[in-house]
Parts: structure tokens; sequence; C-alpha cells
């Protein structure tokens, strides 16, 4: 039992995790309800987390689920709510003359992606950060906040002042009166 | 053999950790609502439920049997899916976040330590606010499938006020992870003990508690607290007398009571965080001393220590929900507007405030 937590649990979750991403990643695509898409897409999220958080990667996981699942999906599910767009399926036409090109362009992106694979010699360099010597450093928030606030301090604040730029230029947006 | 014997005790230690906390959380929902009606006719000058059993004790069960011999009733207009889903995703945020909250200090069984935590994840406080973050979406399912104006009206209104008091909530972790130095909330209970030391200066008669090194954050995370758990005064998703009963208008018997449990269970998080943040966690102040007094051998005394902080913590937590109970009988509900007032131009500037005050301090006690 306990052989069992500790080796096969954490593949069989990660597996699981994969599977479920997938899988909820095509009812994105195949939902015709938005509701029901939107809330796939939750749960993509929340499997990514997962799969994160299986790699010792807590922060990851927690802020996935913090900003994409608990904030960012909350307002596209309040606005699907909100614009009952769940009646827009009934408009849509049953066949779609247009349908043959996206498949093609989809196929060749595809075949372009497996080729680039298939022929790409794959060096993988590990980082100065295992999870072993994260945990030994003190935790991923710690080494994070360490690189954050020394390194890339610069960038970190250029993406600071990009964001409240971004606010503020939405809030003129909205504020903007109608002619 | 050695590293067998410890996985072993850890494995065992977290299975009896698992049950012990959700044992509590269950509980907490038929205790708590016997608790909140003999308090609220107490306030009130009532006698509140008193026959069955001894104080009207056994009132709950009585009430939880006739919720699961209750007709499982689903309205013809409602999405039915969702509408089933709701409870369900309400119950398990409300769950999840007691899993990195700290009962006990860190126990040692024969070099193997185990910290009295269900999850000691490093990173627990981003940890409570991403899963106290879906637990918005309970509310929302359940207000969208009931297809029903009130319900739509209670869950646009929750949506709105839970997404602007998480805002204050974290800056007010904010402060406190700085002024802590971890997001750890073991560390953050560990570093409570002793006396309170402000700038090096021991004052012997106060106990080394978060809410006297951060008084401006419990504050603002104690009313955000109490909007994140949807209770009076800021219980405005259910208003019952402008709303019907909100998001949870069209649900009747075993699934009516799973939104109810939901919410005590956020109410002995949101207890259980205070308790670690503000008051010490599972610190017991003087425990230690009379435990010596006591002239038991070290064994003996090292588990009554435990013992006794294991009690402090829960102490801490049950004085926090008669709390709640009691401001819940004494304000009344604020106006849709002063919500949102308290919340964007109140509790978020003085938490950036509190944020910059920290700072400086800190800067200041560094050199």
């Amino acid at each position: 039992m306990i052989d069992f937590i500790q080796n096969q649990l954490p593949t069989i979750l990660y597996i699981t995790f994969c599977v479920f991403s997938v899988l909820f990643g095509l009812g994105v695509i195949f939902l015709k309800n938005p509701v029901s898409a939107a809330f796939s897409l939750i749960l993509v999220f929340l499997n990514v987390a997962g799969i994160f958080a299986l790699q010792h990667a807590f922060f990851i996981a927690a802020v996935q689920v913090l900003v994409y699942a608990g904030a960012i999906m909350v307002l596209f599910i309040f606005v699907i709510m909100l614009l009952s767009v769940e009646h827009v399926e009934k408009d849509w036409p049953k066949k779609q003359a247009y349908l043959p090109i996206p498949i093609a362009l989809s196929v060749a992106l595809a075949g372009v992606f497996i080729y680039a694979i298939l022929n790409t010699n794959f060096h993988i360099t590990k980082g100065p950060y295992s999870v072993e010597r994260i945990e030994e450093l003190g935790g991923n928030i710690t080494v994070l906040s360490q690189h954050m606030f020394s390194l890339y301090a610069v960038p970190f604040l250029a993406v600071g002042m990009l964001l409240s730029i971004a606010v503020v230029g939405a809030v003129v947006l909205a504020k903007r009166k109608v002619e | 053999m050695d590293l067998e014997f410890g996985s072993q005790i850890v494995f065992y230690a977290m299975l009896a950790k698992l049950a012990f906390v959700l044992i509590v959380l269950l509980h907490v929902a038929p205790i708590m609502a016997w608790a909140e009606r003999r308090i609220c006719s107490w306030m009130q000058n009532r006698t509140g439920p008193n026959r069955v059993g001894p104080f009207g004790l056994l009132q709950s069960l009585a009430d939880a049997i006739k919720f699961i011999f209750k007709e499982d009733l689903v309205p013809a207009h409602v999405r039915k899916w969702y509408y089933l889903l709701a409870p369900g995703l309400c119950v398990v945020p409300a769950f999840m976040t007691f899993a990195v909250v700290p009962f006990g200090p860190i126990v040692e069984i024969q070099g193997v330590q185990i910290p009295l935590q269900v999850s000691t994840m490093n990173v627990g406080f981003l940890y409570i606010m991403s899963i106290s973050s879906l637990a918005v979406y309970g509310i929302i399912v359940a207000s969208w499938a009931s297809n029903n104006k009130y319900s739509m009206l209670g869950g646009l209104r929750s949506t709105a006020q839970m997404i602007s008091y998480e805002l204050a909530m974290g800056l007010s972790l904010v402060a406190i992870i700085m002024h802590f130095n971890s997001v750890d909330l073991m560390q953050i209970s560990t570093v409570q003990g002793g006396n309170l030391t402000i700038f090096g200066k021991e004052l012997a008669f106060l106990p080394n508690w978060g809410i006297f090194h951060q008084p401006l954050a419990a504050l603002i995370f104690i009313i955000a607290a109490f909007a994140e758990t949807n209770r009076l005064p800021f219980d405005l998703p259910e208003g019952e007398s402008e709303i019907v009963a909100g998001y949870h208008l069209e649900y009747g018997g075993m699934k009516w009571s799973l939104f109810f449990m939901a919410e005590y269970a956020h109410m002995i998080t949101a207890s259980g965080l205070v308790a670690t943040f503000f008051l010490g966690g599972w610190q017991a102040p003087g425990a230690e001393s009379l435990i010596n007094l006591l002239g038991l051998n070290s064994e003996w005394s090292y588990w009554l220590l435990i013992l006794a902080q294991v009690i402090a913590f829960w102490t801490k937590v049950v004085l926090f929900m008669l709390f709640f109970i009691v401001v819940r009988f004494t304000l009344p509900r604020f106006r849709y507007d002063q919500l949102m007032w308290l919340g964007w131009k109140v509790l978020v500037p003085i938490g950036l405030v509190n944020i910059v005050l920290t700072a400086v301090a800190i800067a200041v006690a560094a050199q």
C-alpha cells in the first residue's frame, strides 16, 4: 500500500491528469453549450495545475489555479451567463461550406510539427534547480522571489508597469462618453 | 529497515490526520447550527430549540434525518446537470482549504518528524488564495443553473463581493508574510511563540501573536473573512428580505444542507486562518511553564504540551466561530454600494498602505 502510494500513484495521477486535460481540451472545442465549454476550460486548467504540482512546481500550480481558473474564467463565465449566449448554438448552420479549409490547414500544421519533432535532436540539459535543490534553498517561492527581485528586477517591474498601463487604458476606454 | 519504518509512520500519521480533520469539518455543521440557534435565541431573549435531547443538542440530528428523508426534488425549469453539480462545487473547496492549516506543532515520533497539518506544501499561502478563489464557482453555478431571477441576482452579488474582498484579503496576507518572512503556515505558527517582541523590546505580559504585530492586517483579514464566507453583515448573496434566499433558493433537502455545510466549513477554515495568522496558531502561552510545574518526566510533559497546543488551536477556532455568530446577530446587512465602497475604497487602500508601512518597519528594524 505504502509502496503503491510512493511509487505508482504519481505515475497514475500524471497519466490521469494528462488524459483528462486533453479530453476537456477537446470538450472546449466541441461542446456546443458555451457554459459547458468554459467549464471544460476550467477543468483543463485544473488538470494542468495537477501536472505542475506532481512535478513539485507548487508555485506554478497555485498560480495556475489562482489566476486562470480562479480569476480569468470567472469573468468568462460571468459574461457568458449574463449575455445568455447559450441559445446561440441553435442559430449555427449545420453544414459549413468553408470547413475543408481549416481542416486542411490544421492537418498541414500538424504535419509540420510532427516533421519538426521527428527531425530534431533533443539535447536535454538540466537546469540548476532540481526538486532537491529547491527544497534545500527554502522552497519554490523563496527561489523564485530571489531571482525576481535581483536578476530579473527590471523585466519584473516593466511587466508590472505594462499591466498597470493596460488597466488604466481599460478604465479610460470604459469611461469614455459615447457621443 | 529504518527508512521503511519511518515511511510507515508517516503514512499512518497522514491517514490519522486526514481522518481527524475530515471528522471535525463534517461535524462542525450540525454543532454550529445548534450553537447558532441557541446563541441567537439567547441574544434575542428567546428560548431557541430546547426540546430534542439535553439543551436541544439533538435538534441538529433530527434536522439531518429530516433532510435525508426529504424528497430529492429537482425543479422542472432548472439546468439539471449543473443544478446537481453546484452543491458539490460549493463543498469541495471549502473542505480543501483546511489542508494547509496547522492544528498542532511538528511532532517527533522516534526520530520521525510529523507536522500536525494535512499537507505541507511550501506555497501554503498561495494554496489558500487559489482554492478560495475556486469557491465562487459553486455559487455562480447554483445561481445560473437554478434559472431564477432571484438566484441570478444572488449569484451576481456574491461573485462581485467575493472577487472584491479576495483582493483585500490577499493584500493583508502579503503584509503578514512580509512580517513573518515565510509563506509556510507551520513556520508562521512557530515564530509566534514566546513573549511579544517589537523592535527588539520584549513585553512580558503579551504573547508574540500576529494581531499585535499587524493590527491593520488583522482588521482587513477579519472583515474580508466575513465577506468571503457570506456571513452577516455581508450576506447579500442570500439577503432573505431582498432576494428571498439568493443562490440556493431553488434547492431543498440534502442539496440545500450541502450549501449549509459549505458555509460552516468556510467559517471554520476562516477561523483556522485567523487563528494561525493572528492568534498564534497552536501556540499556548504559559502552557509549557504550567506543565513543567507538574514535574512529570520528559516524555509525558512533551506529549502533554502537544495536547495542550492542539487544544489551544481548537479553542481559538471555536472562540472565533462564536465571534462570527455574535456578529451575525449584532450588525445589520450592508447596502450594496456600501459593500463595494468598503471593499474597494477603504480596505484595498488600507491594505496597500499597510504593506508600505510593513516594508518600512522591516527596513528600519534591519538597520
